[in-house]
């Protein structure tokens, strides 16, 4: 969250910290610095873009072929006549998901990462500077299809959108729990395929969402068939006006697991500073 | 798989606290990971190694401390310790708990040999 204040020091793991003198010539700084920070000031640099020209920023995580990119043509043929839509699309390789975007009329900017599974702060402010955010209503990031890692990297984005295809079973958010935890949405795709599998249980699925704490809603879809498409567009529409009245009080919008952070950080009393200093420190 | 880059990150932070405090060499790094922090220690650790040739941290030791996914219980205040994909309060079973503890990914501290 922020880099300095320490605000991932939760009152879970505080009380461990001791302090204890330096020995042999050996002094032990106490940092508490989250790992991200660098991605996280990057992060909330983005937002700030974001929130300057008022774009409801929508980060769509998912295993690879989860089906983000169809999901992504199929909104944008309903929206695309009464908003302003743009796609950052990532993949590690291929311009494919960027030109079926191009395709539907709409701006794109394919970000390919090479090596790296997943999209972070710098590379989406990268990208930024390639496309115009002005008049934007509606800017989607498709992210690597990656279970894994895209879930630990804030980019600055207002909600996480998470797919699992029903090919994938009901049990992914039990094996993926960092992901999953991270969902503001859940949306069960390719619900066309479902008469042909005997063991995927929208049901179940959302009972292990529920198990990791999360109460996100769950919309199950389609976008060969257009089932559920409708529920999904009304999310939208009604993400994008709660985002706009938090505009209008000078709040923003933050995905989900970033906003735990923000909920310890506004609690008085639960957050510390802890300065680097000469004191030795034992964890 | 970004245990790289978050090695570049941590070595960043590590060379400029040990410049700071005009350090000869790093002892030892700590760090807190919890289940839910999305990192692997063992890929960390492998990271690690390739990253810290020719720095101030070339021999210093990565300690990992592995956090307990705690939650807190909304309606029932119990505090309880969970594996990572069940954070369900073990008093009441409710799922409308918060996370206390497991997501962090800290540079929790550093031990340097400094000069005098
Ligand atoms: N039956 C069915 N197939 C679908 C649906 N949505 C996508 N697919 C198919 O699933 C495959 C992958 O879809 P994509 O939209 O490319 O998936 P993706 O998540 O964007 O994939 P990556 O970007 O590579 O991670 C394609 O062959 C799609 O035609 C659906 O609703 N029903
Ligand atoms: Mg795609
Ligand atoms: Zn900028
Ligand atoms: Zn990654
Ligand atoms: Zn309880």
């Amino acid at each position: 969250m922020c880099n300095t204040c320490g605000c991932n020091i939760t009152p879970g793991n505080r009380p461990q910290v001791l302090a204890e003198k330096p020995k042999n010539g050996v002094t032990t700084i106490s940092v508490l610095q989250n790992l991200l920070s660098q991605n996280n000031q990057q992060a909330e640099h983005n937002r700030a873009h974001f929130d300057a020209q008022k774009v409801l920023v929508i980060n769509l995580m998912s295993s690879p072929g989860s089906g983000k990119t169809a999901l992504l043509e199929a909104t944008i043929k309903r929206l695309r006549d009464s908003l302003k839509i743009a796609v950052i699309e990532g993949d590690l390789e291929t311009e494919n998901d960027t030109k079926r975007i191009q395709a539907q009329g709409v701006p794109a900017y394919q970000i390919t990462t090479g090596t790296a599974c997943h999209l972070d702060a710098h590379l989406v402010h990268n990208a930024l500077h390639h496309m115009a955010l002005d008049g934007l209503d509606l800017l989607f990031i498709e992210n690597v299809g990656n279970l894994v890692c895209p879930a630990s990297f804030d980019l600055g984005h207002h909600r996480n959108v998470v797919l699992l295809s029903v090919t994938e079973g009901d049990d992914k958010p039990a094996k993926y729990p960092v992901m999953f935890r991270a969902a503001d949405l859940m949306l069960i795709s390719k619900t066309d395929l479902l008469p042909h599998l005997d063991d995927f249980s929208p049901p179940s699925a959302e009972q292990n969402l529920h198990n990791l704490a999360n109460d996100a809603q769950v919309i199950t879809l389609s976008s060969k068939n257009g089932e559920g498409l409708d529920a999904w567009i009304a999310w939208l529409h009604a993400e994008i006006d709660r985002y706009r009245s938090l505009l209008l009080s000078n709040q923003t919008q933050r995905p989900k697991v970033q906003l735990d952070g923000q909920l310890l950080h506004a609690t008085p009393g639960k957050t510390k500073f802890y300065p680097v200093s000469n004191k030795a420190v034992h964890i | 798989m970004h245990e790289l880059s978050l090695c570049d990150d941590l070595l960043s932070q590590v060379v400029a606290i040990a410049a700071q405090h005009n350090a000869q060499s790093v002892e030892s790094i700590t760090l807190q990971i919890g289940a839910l922090a999305g990192v692997e220690p063992a890929l960390l650790e492998t990271a690690f190694a390739l990253i810290r040739v020719g720095t101030v941290a070339e021999q210093a030791e990565l300690i990992m401390q592995t956090v307990p996914v705690t939650v807190l219980c909304q309606l029932c205040g119990t505090q309880s310790e969970v594996v990572a994909n069940l954070l369900l309060c073990n008093a009441c079973q409710s799922h409308e708990t918060s996370l206390l503890s497991g997501d962090q990914l800290i540079l929790a501290s550093v031990a340097l040999n400094c000069a005098d």
